[in-house]
C-alpha cells in the first residue's frame, strides 16, 4: 500500500531497461519563466511603459486601437490588467495568426522582456489583475493535489476534460489542453477569463485553492501511465477505436491463419 | 496394450456403464465442423465470455459494491482524503494495492469490449450469409437476445466503480426511466431506492451484473451452442458441398485443438491489451457527484450509437393536461432502438414471408447473390454508424477541427439520407458483382496477355476458369418472385389485397438478379 | 430448382493435396520442433509473469515508445500472461494444422422433420392427453386456473414494491428556500455580490447547518450555477430580471434534458453548453434552448442579498429542476 504512495517521487532503475525519471521534470522548469516580482524604480517603470507603448503601437494597435480602446474586431484592453496581457502574449495567443474561431497557444512572438513591457503599458492604462509573482505561485508548498482535483472536476473538467486534455465548445471553439502550461499562465487564465473562459474570482476560488488546482494539473501532467498507453485520456471513444482495430484485427488475423490450409 | 491405454479403457468403461454415454460420444466425437475464419467470430464472443467470468470472479474478491461514503486513505495521492463511495474506493484498491488487480480490471473491460464487438461481427456474418434462415431462426433470436443483454450487462459493469463518468451514465439512465409516461418517476424511485443517486443502486446492479445476467447468458449461450451442435454448422458453397452434407474436420482431434487453441489466443490478446493499453482509468475520472461533469462524457462504444441518437434528437416535449412526455428522450432512447431490435429479431420471418421460401438452408449465400438482404444490412449498419459518429462528435470535433454543431447537423440529415443511399448503392454493387461473375464464367479470366490477330487486331487472351470456380459462381439458386395476383381467377379482389400487394412488391425487389450462367449458355458460347 | 435450365455440374470435392509434413518426415520433424518452440515460449511467458509478480515492485516505471512512461509491474505481468496464453494457442493450432490429419471429412445431414407417422402419433397423443384432462369441456376449471396463474405471476411484482419509496413530490422539491444562502462548491463559503467580477462564474449549493451532511441526492437537485454579466446584457422580462441581482443570474446546474451538470459557460457568447448531449442555453435569455435536444430552459433561481450582503435565494425554484417526468405540469 505504501509502496504505491511513493511512486510520484520515485526515481528508480529497472534492470536491463532504460529507466526514466518520472515526475518532477515538468515542474522543475515551470517556475523558471515566472515574471520578476522584484520592486523596480519609478524611472525604470516609466521606461518600461514607454517601451511597451512602442511595442503596442507597432504590433497591437491595428486591431486593439491606438489607445487600446478596442475596435470592431478586437476588445478594449483598458482595465484588463497585466495578467491578461502576460497570459495572451506569453502563451503566443496574441498577436493572433489569423482571425479564426479562437486564438490558440503557439510559439510566442515577443520575448519575456517585451511581454513585461507590454503588460506594464496596458496595466498603466487602468488597474487590473496583476501578474502573480513567483512567491505567490509556490503550489508545491501551498497546494493540495486532492483538493485541487475536486476543485478541478467541479470548475474546470466540464470544458477541459477530466484529465485536462481539453474539449469541444460550441461552434468550433474549444477549451485547450492544460497540459504543459506554465503555472503562472494557468493562474492568470483563472483570474482573467481569457476568450470563452469565465473568470474564477478569488473569493469563490481562493488563491490557495487556485494553487491546489495547479498542483493537481501538474500531478496529472506528470502522472506516468499506470495501466499502459493512455489513449489520449479522452475516455471510451479511443478505447472503442482500439478494440475494433487492434483487438479485433489481431483476433481475426489469427482466425484467418487458423482456417488456412497448411502447406 | 500400454498402461495408458488400459487406464483410458477402464475409465471409459466406468463412465459408460453408469451413463451409457459411449454411443453418444462415439457419434459426437466424429462431429464435423467446416473450417472458415468467419466461423470463429462467434467463438471470439464465447471465449471473451469465459474470460469475463474468470476475470470478473477475481474482481469480486475485493470489490465492495456499496455506496456508503468513505474517506479515501489508499495509495493514490491525488485522491487522498476525498469523500467517495466504498465501491469507488475498493476499485482504486484493486487498481493500486492488489498486485495484478489493475491488469485484471483492464482485461475484464477489454474483454467486455471484445465480447460486444465479436457479437456484432458474428451477427454481421450470420446476416450477410443468410445463416439465419430455416431451421436457424430461433438461434438468430437467441443471438439478438444475447446482444441486447450484452449491452445491458456492459453498461451495468462499467457503472459499478461509481466514478464520475459512469455516474453520469447512470444519471442519464435514470432520466430515461423517469421519462416513461405514467410509471416513470415510480420506477425510478423503486430502482434507486429514492431520489437519484441514493445508496441502493450500485449494490442492486451488482447482483444483476454478477448473478442474474451471467446466469441468463449461460442459459442462452448453452441453448445457442446446443442448437448449433444439433443442427450442424452451415457451410460456404463450393465443390462437393451441398445442402445435404457437411464438409470439414472432425471434432477430435483437429477441431478441438484448433478451437481450444483459439481460446488461449483470445485470452492472450485480451491480456496483451490489458497489459499495454489503459482502459477506464477511474482514478482520473474522480468519484461521482451529481454536481461535476467532464467534457467529452461518452459511454462505451456499444452504447455510443444510443448516445448519438439522443444527442441528435429534436427538442420535443409535450405538455398537456398537467403531464409531460419527453419525446426527445423516448424517441431516441426507447422507441427507435425498440423498433430496430424488434425488426432485427423478426428479420428471418420477414424474409421468408417476402420470398415465400420455407425450405431448410444449410449452404450459405454469397452476399452478392442476395442483393436486397445485403443492401438492407449495409443500410442498417450505416444508420448505426452515423449514430455512433454523432455519439463521439465532441472528440471528433476537437480532433479534426470541426464544430460540434456541424457534426450534429450532418448527423441529423445523414441519418435520414445516408441509409437509403447506401441501400441503393449496395444493391447496385451486388448486381454488378453478379454481372462480373457471369462474365467470368462465360468468357474466362483476363490474362493480361495481348495477341495480335492475323488481320492486325489486338485481343486479350482469356483463360477459362476452373470447373470448381465455375461451380462456385453458379451454384446459387435464383428464385422467381412470388406470383401473388391481386385478383383471383374469376377477377374478384382477394381478401388482404393490400398485404398481398406489399408482399408481391417486396418479393419482386428481393428476386432482382443478373441471370446466372447455365450449361446451355456455355455450350452456346463454345459454338462461336 | 427449376429443371428446364441445365445448371453447371458440381465437380465434387477437389482431390486432397498433401502437406509437406505428410510426405516428408523432415518437414514433420520441423513442424514438431516449431510447435515445441511455441509451447516453450508460453512457458517463458509464465515465468516472466511469476517473476514480475514477485520481483518487480509496483512503483517502477520504464519508458516505451508509444506507451510512454509505464508501470513496469503491470506491464510485464500482463505481457507475461499474454505470452503464456497466446503461445499455448499458437502451438496447439500449429500442431493441428501441420501434424493432425487434414483430410476433409464429409458427413450427411439428417432431416429435422420427423417422419409423418411420428408427427401424426404426436398430435394424436397430445389430443388424447388434452381430452383426458377435459380442459376443453370444463371451462370453469380452465378460467379459474387462468385467473390463479395470472395472479400468482403478479405477486413477485408486489414483492418488489419496497425497493423504494413513492416519489410523492420529491422530484419537484429542492433544498432551496427563501433566504437560503448560496455557498461555494466545494468550500461551503457564502458569497457576496461583489465577490464576482463581470464574466465570473461560481458553482454553488445551498448552505447547510454546521456539521450537517449533504447527500449526493441533494446535490443532484440543488446544484446552482452563478454567472455575472453586465446588467445591460440581459434580455429578460421584468419578472426574470427581478430574479437577478446586479447582473448576477442563477440557474439550476442540472440539465433539463437528462440531468447532467450544465456548467460549461462561454464567457464571450454567454452560452451554456451541456457536455453530455450538447444542449446549448442562452444565459441572457433566461437559459433559452438554442441548440441540442433539451426542450426546456434551465430553471432560474431568484436571488437577492441578505442584510450582511451575502447572496441568498429569494424564493425556492418555481418549477421542478432536472429531467422531465410524467407528473411534471409544465
Amino acid at each position: 500500500m505504501k509502496r504505491l504512495s511513493r511512486f510520484r517521487r520515485h526515481r528508480a532503475v529497472a534492470p536491463l531497461l532504460l529507466v526514466l525519471a518520472l515526475f518532477s521534470i515538468g515542474t522543475t522548469f515551470s517556475v523558471a519563466g515566472a515574471a520578476t516580482s522584484t520592486p523596480i524604480s519609478a524611472a525604470e517603470k516609466s521606461a518600461l511603459i514607454d517601451e511597451g507603448k512602442q511595442l503596442f503601437l507597432k504590433g497591437c494597435s491595428s486591431c486593439h486601437g491606438l489607445n487600446a480602446e478596442g475596435g470592431g474586431i478586437a476588445p478594449s484592453l483598458i482595465g484588463v490588467g497585466a495578467a491578461s496581457v502576460d497570459f495572451q502574449v506569453a502563451t503566443g495567443r496574441m498577436p493572433m495568426a489569423d482571425m479564426s474561431t479562437q486564438a490558440m497557444r503557439k510559439k510566442p512572438v515577443y520575448n519575456e522582456k517585451q511581454v513585461e513591457a507590454l503588460a506594464a503599458y496596458v496595466a498603466s492604462l487602468a488597474p487590473g489583475p496583476e501578474v502573480p509573482g513567483e512567491s505567490q505561485l509556490n503550489y508545491e508548498r501551498d497546494g493540495s493535489a486532492a483538493q485541487g482535483g475536486e476543485l478541478f472536476r467541479t470548475n474546470c473538467a466540464m470544458c477541459h476534460n477530466f484529465a485536462g486534455q481539453g474539449g469541444a465548445l460550441t461552434q468550433g471553439k474549444y477549451a485547450p489542453s492544460v497540459m504543459g502550461v506554465e503555472p503562472r499562465h494557468i493562474y492568470e487564465a483563472m483570474i482573467t477569463g481569457p476568450q470563452s473562459m469565465p473568470v474564477f474570482s478569488d473569493k469563490t476560488i481562493t488563491p490557495a485553492e487556485k494553487l491546489s488546482i495547479i498542483k493537481w494539473i501538474k500531478a496529472a501532467e506528470a502522472e506516468p501511465q499506470l495501466g499502459g498507453a493512455a489513449l489520449g485520456r479522452v475516455g471510451p471513444v479511443t478505447e472503442g477505436l482500439l478494440v475494433w482495430t487492434l483487438g479485433l484485427g489481431l483476433l481475426v488475423g489469427v482466425a484467418v491463419w487458423l482456417a488456412m490450409k497448411a502447406r | 496394450m500400454t498402461a495408458r491405454e488400459r487406464i483410458a479403457g477402464s475409465v471409459a468403461n466406468y463412465v459408460d456403464e453408469r451413463t451409457g454415454a459411449a454411443a453418444w460420444m462415439k457419434k459426437n466425437l466424429n462431429k464435423v465442423f467446416p473450417d472458415h475464419w468467419s466461423f470463429l467470430l462467434g467463438e471470439i464472443a464465447l471465449y471473451s465470455f469465459v474470460i469475463l467470468l474468470l476475470s470478473g470472479t477475481f474482481l469480486t474478491f475485493w470489490f465492495d459494491p456499496s455506496q456508503r461514503e468513505v474517506i479515501y486513505d489508499g495509495g493514490y495521492q491525488p485522491l487522498s482524503g476525498l469523500k467517495m463511495s466504498a465501491a469507488y474506493a475498493s476499485t482504486l484498491h484493486i487498481s493500486f494495492e492488489v498486485r495484478g488487480g489493475l491488469l485484471m480490471r483492464q482485461i475484464h473491460h477489454w474483454a467486455a469490449l471484445i465480447f460486444m464487438a465479436a457479437i456484432v461481427v458474428h451477427l454481421m456474418r450470420v446476416y450477410f450469409t443468410g445463416a439465419f434462415r430455416k431451421p436457424r431462426e430461433f438461434n438468430w433470436i437467441i443471438g439478438v437476445g444475447l446482444l441486447t443483454l450484452g449491452i445491458v450487462e456492459g453498461f451495468l459493469g462499467y457503472s459499478l466503480p461509481d466514478d464520475l463518468l459512469s455516474g453520469t451514465g447512470i444519471r442519464i439512465a435514470e432520466a430515461i426511466i423517469q421519462a416513461l409516461p405514467l410509471v416513470g418517476s415510480y420506477l425510478a424511485f423503486f430502482a434507486f431506492g429514492g431520489a437519484f443517486p441514493g445508496e441502493a443502486f450500485i449494490p442492486r446492479i451488482y447482483t444483476v451484473h454478477v448473478l442474474l445476467l451471467p446466469g441468463a447468458f449461460l442459459a442462452l449461450i448453452t441453448v445457442h451452442l446446443m442448437l448449433v451442435w444439433y443442427q450442424k454448422h452451415t457451410q460456404y458453397p463450393g465443390p462437393g458441398r451441398t445442402e445435404k452434407n457437411v464438409v470439414g474436420y472432425p471434432l477430435l482431434p483437429v477441431y478441438m485443438a484448433k478451437a481450444g487453441g483459439f481460446f488461449f489466443i483470445v485470452f492472450g490478446v485480451t491480456a496483451f491489451l490489458g497489459a499495454v493499453a489503459s482502459i477506464n482509468p477511474i482514478w482520473l475520472y474522480g468519484p461521482y457527484t451529481p454536481g461535476q461533469i467532464s467534457a467529452g462524457s461518452q459511454p462505451d462504444w456499444y452504447m455510443g450509437w444510443l448516445d448519438g441518437l439522443v444527442r441528435m434528437a429534436p427538442p420535443l416535449e409535450t405538455h398537456a393536461f398537467g403531464h409531460t412526455i419527453s419525446w426527445n428522450i423516448l424517441i431516441p432512447g426507447l422507441i427507435v432502438p425498440g423498433i430496430l431490435f424488434t425488426g432485427m429479431a423478426l428479420y428471418p420471418f420477414i424474409e421468408s414471408w417476402m420470398t415465400g421460401d420455407k425450405r431448410e438452408h444449410h449452404l450459405l449465400d454469397r452476399p452478392r447473390n442476395a442483393p436486397n438482404r445485403t443492401a438492407l444490412g449495409v443500410m442498417s449498419l450505416t444508420f448505426m454508424l452515423v449514430a455512433l459518429i454523432n455519439g463521439g462528435n465532441d472528440i471528433i470535433a476537437t480532433t479534426f477541427h470541426l464544430t460540434i454543431n456541424q457534426i450534429m447537423w450532418f448527423s441529423r440529415i445523414a441519418i435520414f439520407v445516408l441509409p437509403p443511399l447506401s441501400f441503393v448503392i449496395t444493391k447496385r454493387l451486388c448486381l454488378s458483382l453478379q454481372r462480373a461473375d457471369r462474365d467470368l464464367v462465360l468468357h474466362g479470366r483476363e490474362t493480361g496477355r495481348l495477341v495480335m490477330m492475323p488481320h492486325g487486331e489486338f485481343v486479350e487472351v482469356h483463360e477459362p476458369i476452373s470447373p470448381e470456380k465455375a461451380w462456385l459462381l453458379t451454384q446459387h439458386e435464383q428464385n422467381p418472385a412470388l406470383a401473388l395476383d391481386e385478383n383471383d381467377s374469376r377477377g374478384v379482389r382477394r381478401p388482404g389485397a393490400l398485404k398481398n400487394k406489399l408482399r408481391a412488391r417486396l418479393s419482386k425487389a428481393h428476386a432482382v438478379a443478373v441471370p446466372k450462367v447455365t450449361a446451355e449458355d456455355l455450350k452456346e458460347i463454345e459454338h462461336h | 430448382m427449376s429443371n428446364e435450365i441445365e445448371a453447371i455440374k458440381d465437380p465434387g470435392l477437389p482431390a486432397h493435396v498433401h502437406r509437406r509434413a505428410d510426405t516428408d518426415p523432415k518437414a514433420a520433424k520441423k513442424a514438431e520442433r516449431q510447435v515445441a518452440i511455441l509451447f516453450l515460449l508460453s512457458a517463458l511467458g509464465t515465468v516472466t509473469m511469476i517473476g514480475s509478480y514477485i520481483f518487480i515492485p509496483q512503483d517502477i516505471f520504464i519508458f516505451f515508445p508509444v506507451l510512454g512512461n509505464t508501470n513496469a509491474h503491470q506491464l510485464f505481468l500482463g505481457l507475461g500472461m499474454a505470452a503464456s496464453l497466446f503461445f499455448i494457442g499458437m502451438g496447439a493450432i500449429h500442431w493441428a494444422k501441420t501434424l493432425m490429419p487434414d483430410e476433409e471429412v464429409v458427413i450427411q445431414r439428417h432431416e429435422f422433420r420427423s417422419p409423418d407417422e411420428d408427427r401424426a402419433d404426436f398430435v394424436a397423443t397430445a389430443k388424447a392427453g388434452a381430452a383426458a384432462a377435459g380442459l376443453g369441456r370444463r371451462s370453469l376449471i380452465k378460467r379459474s386456473l387462468g385467473l390463479s396463474l395470472g395472479l400468482a405471476g403478479l405477486s413477485p411484482l408486489i414483492l418488489l414494491r419496497d425497493l423504494g419509496p413513492l416519489p410523492k413530490d420529491e422530484l419537484s422539491k429542492t433544498s432551496w428556500k427563501a433566504g437560503t444562502r448560496l455557498v461555494t462548491d466545494p468550500g461551503d463559503r457564502p458569497i457576496r455580490a461583489e465577490d464576482l467580477e463581470v464574466g465570473a462564474v461560481a458553482q454553488t449549493l445551498p448552505e447547510i447547518a454546521k456539521g450537517g451532511h449533504r447527500a449526493l441526492s441533494d446535490i443532484g437537485k440543488d446544484a446552482v450555477l452563478l454567472i455575472r454579466l453586465r446588467p445591460e446584457e440581459f434580455n429578460l422580462d421584468a419578472e426574470r430580471l427581478s430574479w437577478t441581482h446586479e447582473g448576477i443570474i442563477a440557474f439550476s446546474k442540472i440539465c433539463s434534458h437528462m440531468g447532467c451538470a450544465v456548467a460549461l459557460y462561454e464567457q464571450q457568447t454567454k452560452h451554456l453548453l451541456c457536455p453530455c448531449h450538447q444542449s446549448t442555453f442562452d444565459v441572457t435569455r433566461a437559459a433559452k434552448v438554442i441548440f441540442g435536444p433539451a426542450a426546456r430552459p434551465l430553471p432560474q433561481l431568484a436571488i437577492t442579498v441578505d442584510s450582511e450582503g451575502y447572496l441568498i435565494a429569494k424564493q425556492p425554484f418555481t418549477e421542478p429542476v432536472g429531467p422531465s417526468f410524467w407528473e411534471r405540469s409544465s
